[in-house]
């Protein structure tokens, strides 16, 4: 019987190691006999001490985090992605797991049988070697080097403490994609192919040895010193012979030689000889940016990084910084900012790089508009995400080509968002849909409707237009449609007090006993909705407000209510605290998100503090302020 | 065990007696209990009378776990050929591969399922496609629960006045939606392969803590 599908697993594997090492026949045969195991984000695979599973595992889409349990404290060891095995000790010991692992993201497992997999050790020593060696060391565990032939179990607490430090014992980050000329490339050439793929170094080599290294210095110094005229070629200005050394160069071997030669690169070689082929190349900007934590160092990281995969894992390191940062308690203000600047480059990095993979440029003007959260400066986690493209008007008989490519590049932009962690929006409010991609014109029209006609479902609608950044492309486009919507609805009562209406569905969260109200049903009964019930009704709260003093331009809640305490000194007090009580549920959320891996928008009530359930109260009492304020002046009564 | 009900279908062959009778059984209620069959054909076209089966490709899913060792993939002979849709499924008549006759491979395929829950794309599809190789054989139609994971998608989906609620979503709309490789798309076993992987995401999403009933799944 054909197996097109032991087949398929079988092409996954063959890249990795130990399977790369079987041959056809064995790896087939393992494929044949694989259990495909669907994760979602945070399910168990294994726990410490759980019975050993008769199967190890493969990752094959997703991540696994490994964990150890140190007084009920979880203290991450590793996180094994694309290719990675774990759960090796039931093929060396009849024990029971000493770690936990879990999905740390939505993941797809392979399961592969012990029993079967036994005489293929049996019988390849190479495969033995690697399993033990992987299993022994704790897999890509970065304390390894000191570690080694230790097994987690024994290694002493204290020095696991001491070494979370020992950054540069770690190996070396290397850069597999290198920028190769051959000796006789004209230095323009080379100049330019630098520039294109945005390298600061290039490796001349002859039949992949290397001859000799261009780095920018190289050309300032060469070049613009005037030694070398602009027709030479690679040979004449390279610096040679290379410093190169094997892929198993740790961090700090590598700073020291970059210090003793002066350096900022380093050739990797298959055996660390300038005598064999090029595998890498190291420099002092990846180790740099592998050190991670500095929002400069990420931000350079993102607008360099050339594929989804090295953004995903930039993503990562934001996340840690974000971490990082509410433990040190910085000012909500300053956070927001930081991460916004990030996920607004992560964003731009993508729409670039997916311009480029369309073989035409795009054919007419666009912005592409981020809503929602990411609009309004608020997003902190990786939500969901909320998108639109705007395109300068073409003439009608080229607008559905035109449409056309712009849905071609949402799609592959929102495809690649969701890769690095931004979930498909659940109501299809993306660039891709064809309803979020039209000609300024179309808006224009559109919108006019949604004003005019406003239904519950269209107010909603038109909200995203009054809380949105624009990302990338033609600013012009996005401000001739908001002027379009402020124009539309100056002196509209009937929009405005709708608007009021909908700033009021949700009631103040704290109930008639001053007791929390929760979700009555659904997945999430019995827990808080912290969105629905406090951020969206003071996020409502704040545009209605702002928007009714016909300000544009602001779309942060906490920065709109600090725009309304200096317009209306009156409530000076009432929007400071507005503004404060956005900041604290946005903190509040992100730290609950971050505890959990989740969104954090599902509070249980029973973890939390005294102190943390007095603070949201004195929110609510906020909101509840705020929406009389609302009700009296905009003259709605409950009912609507 | 003998069935008393059933006498008038005494003269039906033994391999589908031994189907049909896995049907006393009571299934299992909780989703997290059943033994769910994700399966595809490849057809000479779309008509149920003229048209023929090219390939069945099946796999197991079972507590969210899809067995390879569990698979099911055969090619059939075929008398009737259309080389119209040979350039999707890209099965020619005289296929190198292995193939059996329609007959062999329904008694293989009905051994294979028992009484599992059939699980598929646009079930009905498929299903009425091979309850038509089972009235040539002069046998009853499949007795076996189907779920369509079109259906099932779009139940994931929010109920929302801003998404259309009657979409028919295609199997690559719903790849690209769970970032599942579409490899090997249009070989029967690739796409139900395909299909499992969605369908595990999707009960991944449905049934959030391994209590969903099958009956809550088939609720309108």
């Amino acid at each position: 019987m054909k197996n097109t599908i032991a087949a398929r697993i079988a092409d996954f594997l063959k890249g990795y190691p130990p399977f790369s090492l079987l041959n056809e026949d064995q790896l087939l045969a393992v494929s044949g006999e694989v259990k495909v195991i669907y994760l979602e984000k945070g399910k168990p695979v294994f726990k410490q001490g759980e019975k050993g599973h008769n199967l190890f595992y493969v990752v094959n889409k997703g991540a696994i985090a490994l964990e150890k349990m140190n007084n009920s404290e979880v203290e991450a060891i590793d996180k094994c992605d694309e290719g990675d095995i774990f759960g090796l000790r039931p093929l060396f010991a009849r024990e029971n797991y000493l770690i936990n692992a879990r999905a740390d993201e939505e993941s797809i497992i392979y399961g592969i049988s012990i029993e079967n997999f036994k005489p293929i050790i049996e019988g390849n020593f190479r495969v033995a070697d690697f399993l033990m060696q992987s299993f022994a060391s704790n897999t890509r565990n970065p304390y390894s080097s000191e570690n080694k032939g230790q097994l987690v179990s024994t290694i002493d607490n204290s020095i696991r403490q001491s070494s979370t430090n020992l950054f540069e014992l770690q190996p070396a980050p290397i850069t597999r994609k290198v920028v190769k000329v051959s000796p006789t490339t004209p230095i323009q050439k080379v100049a330019a192919l630098m520039s294109e793929k945005r390298a600061t170094a290039v490796l001349v080599v002859e039949n992949d040895i290397p001859q000799g290294i261009i780095t920018s210095e190289v050309f300032r110094d060469m070049i613009a010193g005037g030694n070398f005229g602009i027709q030479s070629s690679a040979s004449q200005i390279m610096s040679s012979p290379v410093i190169c050394y094997p892929k198993s160069i740790t961090i700090a071997q590598a700073q020291i030689t970059m210090m003793k030669h002066r350096i900022r690169h380093i050739c990797i070689t298959r055996d660390g000889t300038p005598n064999t082929k090029v595998i890498g190349i190291l420099s002092e900007h990846n180790i740099l940016v592998s050190e991670g934590h500095n929002p400069s160092i990420l931000m350079r990281a993102i607008k360099n990084s050339d594929s989804t995969k090295e953004l995903k894992k930039i993503r990562n390191k934001v996340t840690l910084l974000l971490k990082g940062y509410l433990e040190n308690n910085i000012p909500l203000t300053h956070i927001s900012r930081i991460i916004f600047e990030l996920n607004d480059a992560t964003i731009k990095r993508i729409i670039e790089r997916c311009i480029k993979k369309i073989p035409s440029p795009p054919p007419a003007n666009f912005a592409w508009l981020s809503l929602g959260s990411q609009g309004r400066k608020e997003q902190l986690l990786q939500t969901d995400q909320d998108n639109a493209i705007i395109f300068e008007d073409v003439p009608s008989e080229n607008l559905e080509e035109t449409r056309n490519y712009f849905l071609e590049l949402a799609r592959k932009v929102n495809k690649r968002l969701n890769i690095i962690g931004y979930d498909y929006c659940p109501v299809d409010t993306m660039a891709r849909n064809s309803n979020w991609c039209r000609s300024l014109s179309e808006w224009k029209e559109h919108s006019a409707k949604w004003i005019d006609r406003s239904g519950n479902d269209e107010l909603l609608l038109s909200s995203i237009f009054f809380d949105y950044d624009i990302t990338y492309g033609d600013v012009t486009l996005s401000n001739r449609l908001s002027d379009h919507i402020f124009e539309n609805i100056r002196d509209n009562k009937r929009f405005i007090s709708f608007m009021g209406a909908t700033a009021l569905r949700n009631p103040s969260p704290v109930g008639f006993f001053r007791q929390f109200l929760v979700e009555q049903n659904g997945e999430n009964k019995n827990t808080f909705d912290i969105k629905k019930r406090a951020i969206t009704p003071i996020t409502d709260a704040g545009r209605l407000l702002i928007l009714h003093h016909q300000v544009k331009n602001i779309s942060n809640t906490a920065e709109r209510f600090e725009k309304l305490a200096q317009l209306e000194p009156n409530n000076k007090e009432l929007f400071l605290s507005c503004s404060y009580t956005s900041k604290a549920l946005l903190k509040f959320r992100t730290r609950q998100g971050l505890l959990h891996r989740d969104s954090g928008r599902y509070i249980q009530l029973a973890n939390l503090t005294k102190e943390e359930k007095m603070k949201l109260k004195r929110c609510f009492k906020t909101i509840r302020d705020v929406q009389e304020l609302i009700k009296y002046r905009f003259g709605i009564s409950n009912y609507m | 065990m003998f069935n008393w009900f059933n006498k008038k279908h005494e003269n039906h062959p033994d391999f589908w007696k031994a189907y049909e009778e896995q049907f006393q059984e009571k299934p299992p209620a909780k989703v997290s209990d059943i033994r769910f069959i994700v399966f595809d054909t490849e057809t000479t076209g779309f008509d149920y009378k003229k048209d023929r089966m090219l390939c069945i490709g099946a796999v197991t899913v079972k507590q969210n776990q899809i067995d390879v060792s569990e698979t099911f993939e055969y090619y059939l002979k075929q008398e009737k050929f259309n080389p119209e849709t040979v350039k999707i499924h890209g099965i020619l008549q005289n296929e190198r591969i292995e193939q059996i006759s329609e007959e062999e491979a329904i008694r293989n395929f009905l051994k294979f399922i028992g009484n599992s829950v059939l699980v598929a794309h646009h079930a009905n599809f498929d299903v009425t496609m091979f309850n038509a190789a089972l009235r040539r054989m002069n046998l009853p139609k499949l007795q076996n629960r189907v779920l369509d994971t079109g259906t099932l998608y779009r139940k994931t989906r929010l109920t929302s006045n801003l998404i259309d609620q009657n979409k028919n979503y295609s199997l690559d709309e719903i790849a690209e939606a769970y970032n599942i490789d579409v490899k090997d798309r249009h070989t029967a076993a690739g796409d139900a392969f395909i299909t499992a992987l969605a369908f595990l995401k999707i009960l991944g999403r449905l049934d959030k803590n391994g209590n969903l009933l099958f009956k809550e799944l088939t609720e309108a």
